[in-house]
């Protein structure tokens, strides 16, 4: 107990020493001279905090790290995991319904990460291949509809093929060097890609609008027939005309989120056939031990580069969506932070299990909606929970049931 | 042709300063990636905290009163490089220590968390806009190039390079010649070893984020002085632009970080000289790639088979 104190102590010693000249201290321009405005209730609070987490720290973590009982569903079999997604598939599907429009327009949002988190799921999960910049290819897929719209005039559907390809086509280019390398250094690589991808659409202003973007982007018709109050061109129908309804915007709303919907089923439905599949099973075989699958005739290369095109191709539908989505599109919508979400998403719901991975996508979208008061400390926060949950949930919220023999050594 | 000496001479003093802080916050990555073999993202917050804790305590300190500049300098330096020490070790502490032994992207992710934590907390205690660091070491030599031509070399960019070689040459001797020296090279060779020799390896790793952060808290406090800006994001581009100095000199050796740090300034430097500007950070990056696809080991560095 009095070792517990000693080390309690040290720690809010050491707390207080660190968080002085951060938070106690707060730098202030007055009549230009910088001044110090101290807080020292901050410092005493954050020490406080540490001093009592150090001092119940050997209750709350009796036996090793992973003693403490965070609320976790039990694991699912592959049966009731079927249910789970049917269940949500069905709530999916009434939402619009019922929800309030903010409801639905967040439910989108939620849809697109869910696309998102699926696709990345394919090369990180999946595929055991660390992107980081997943966003690159996210970003492509916008930009080839906004660019197609602004100098060619295509509409929505038939820039979505088009922007998954190019996607695709991105993806495997830049795979097709990059995936030699080992883990860490893959990470890396791809990092510097999506910052140059990024920073090329941000300089390259004549054509892309530089950090402006591209704006005015048109939303989805439903085959042909345009979801406006009046038709853009002379004598076209609108949707509401054809239907005998007054005009709602409402409706477009509601649309969106449809198509959003079926986009991420689609997701879902393609990426859990792909994992059934011989090339599914190759990335995961790879992905456990990459000598084993050479020596048993793979080539890892092409296993990893359908896993990381495959990828790239989600990430380019689900752009192209945002594009529309948003009505405009600028490099700022695709920075870093952005992969680290995607990527949370995919470890946050356990890699590889697409149920957890879209329970995960709910939830970081709703979550920060929700906590709307705490909107300055929702960063922190999400930072907070990323590295809490390695320390006491690796294996994330859902992890995927994996059969597995070991050998006695 | 004639302005091409005076203009070379002013990108060469601004390539080696810009490397010399690259190089003081790539042996931080480096040394911890030899030792325990991860990435840890967060390296490039420290270095912009150490940044922070330095304007603070001249600040505190009152660098417009009467108290002689190298004393308050020193102070500065004192304060920061001890603060950022503890943040070295209270993140390893946290985020790392408990996730040892387990899958390698758990790190990984961890640190990404760890980065992103950093950036937002020094966001909310300092604001989250620029502040501008009072011009301490003012002026510059000016050198004649004949012709009318003159180059300034500020004084605030040769304290860089001058700090910087002194910090290398200590390191080396210390790493060369010390007894935690010698224990951090014993546990880059064989962790499961060291330890069984004796090793208190839990203290080595303590001690190698400690001196990644000591390293990390000069070049930010040169940097802040020198640029006259900081802001709670410059860490993580710098921290990015300092693992690719390290892997370009070859991950894992301290020379090669050096050596990395040196070549990538130089090269962003005389890439924003001769080309638009805005493209410098594209330069680096793809200087990333190229040197990892050719080159995987670096200049310096060993390469590594995979056993099984």
């Amino acid at each position: 107990m009095s070792q517990n104190l000693k080390n309690a102590a040290i720690a809010a010693l050491l707390t207080a020493v660190l968080v002085t000249p951060i938070i106690g201290l707060q730098l202030q321009r007055q009549n230009f001279e910088l001044t110090l405005i101290p807080h020292w209730d901050k410092v005493v609070l954050a020490s406080a905090a540490v001093f009592l987490i150090q001092l119940l720290h050997p209750y709350l973590f009796r036996n090793g790290r992973t003693a403490i009982r965070l609320p976790a569903w039990p694991q699912l079999q592959p049966r009731q995991q079927r249910i789970g997604m049917l269940v949500l598939l069905a709530i999916g599907f009434a939402w619009p319904f019922f929800g309030s429009r903010g409801a639905v327009d967040l439910a989108t949002l939620a849809l697109i990460y869910v696309v998102l988190g699926l696709g990345l799921n394919i090369v990180v999960g999946f595929a055991g291949l660390l992107d980081l910049g997943y966003v690159g290819f996210y970003a492509i897929g916008g930009y080839t509809y906004a660019l197609l719209y602004n100098y060619f005039g295509f509409g929505f559907w038939e820039s979505l093929p088009v922007a998954a390809a190019m996607a695709a086509l991105a993806g495997f280019l830049l795979g097709f060097p990059v995936l030699r390398l080992r883990g860490d250094y893959l990470a890396i690589v791809t990092l510097g890609f999506g910052e140059i991808i990024r920073l090329m659409l941000n300089n390259m202003t004549e054509l892309t609008g530089g950090p402006d973007g591209i704006s005015g982007i048109p939303k989805p018709t439903v085959f042909g027939i345009e979801m406006t109050r009046r038709a853009s061109t002379e004598g076209g129908t609108t949707f509401h005309e054809l239907l005998g309804l007054s005009y709602q915007s409402q409706h477009m709303v509601i649309y969106m989120y449809l198509l959003a919907l079926i986009l991420a089923v689609f997701t879902w439905f393609v990426s859990n056939r792909l994992i059934r599949m011989p090339i599914g099973r190759a990335w995961e075989a790879l992905r456990e031990d990459e000598i084993a699958c050479r020596s048993l005739g793979l080539n890892p290369t092409a296993v990893k580069l359908s896993a990381f095109t495959l990828g790239a191709t989600f990430a380019g539908l689900a752009g192209s969506f945002f594009a529309a989505r948003q009505g405009l599109v600028n490099p700022e919508s695709f920075t870093f932070i952005e992969s680290a979400l995607i990527l949370a998403v995919v470890v946050l719901g356990g890699m590889g299990s697409q149920l957890g991975v879209v329970l995960a996508a709910i939830l970081i979208t709703v979550l920060p909606e929700i906590a709307r008061g705490l909107a300055e400390y929702r960063m922190l926060i999400f930072g907070l929970v990323m590295v809490l949950m390695m320390i006491w949930r690796p294996q994330g919220l859902l992890p995927a049931t994996r059969p597995q023999v070991e050998l006695p050594t | 042709m004639a302005d091409f000496l005076p203009q070379f001479t002013q990108q060469l003093i601004n390539g080696l300063s810009l490397g010399a802080i690259y190089a003081l916050i790539a042996i931080g990555y480096t040394m911890v990636y030899g030792i325990i073999g991860m990435i840890n993202f967060a390296h490039g917050e420290i270095y912009m905290i150490g940044a922070y804790v330095s304007l603070v305590t001249l600040t505190a300190l009152g660098a417009q009163s009467g108290v002689p500049l190298p004393i308050v300098l020193g102070a500065a330096l004192l304060v920061s490089v001890v603060v950022t020490a503890g943040y070295g070790f209270a993140v390893e502490r946290f985020a790392y220590r408990p996730l040892r032994g387990g899958p390698r992207l758990v790190p990984l992710i961890s640190a990404i968390g760890m980065s992103i934590l950093l950036q937002n907390y020094v966001a909310l205690g300092q604001g989250a806009r620029d502040v501008s660091v009072p011009q301490l070491i003012a002026g510059g030599i000016d050198i004649q190039m004949g012709e009318g031509y003159s180059v300034v070399l500020p004084y605030s960019r040769l304290a860089i390079i001058c700090v910087t070689v002194v910090l290398m040459v200590a390191l080396t001797l210390f790493i060369q010649y010390s007894r935690m020296g010698r224990a951090c090279r014993a546990c880059a060779q064989d962790m499961g070893m060291s330890n069984l020799l004796g090793i208190d390896t839990n203290r080595v790793i303590s001690f190698t984020f400690m001196l990644g952060a000591i390293l990390a808290a000069v070049g930010g406090m040169l940097i802040g002085l020198s640029v006259g800006r900081l802001s709670p994001f410059i860490g993580f581009i710098a921290g990015l632009k300092a693992f690719t100095a390290a892997v370009l000199g070859g991950i894992g050796s301290i020379p090669g970080a050096m050596l990395g740090g040196i070549v990538l300034g130089l090269a962003e430097t005389f890439a924003a000289g001769y080309m638009p500007s805005q493209y410098k950070d594209v330069v680096a990056f793809s200087l990333l790639v190229l040197v990892l696809l050719f080159w995987p080991t670096g200049l310096l560095g060993k390469s590594r088979l995979e056993k099984v």
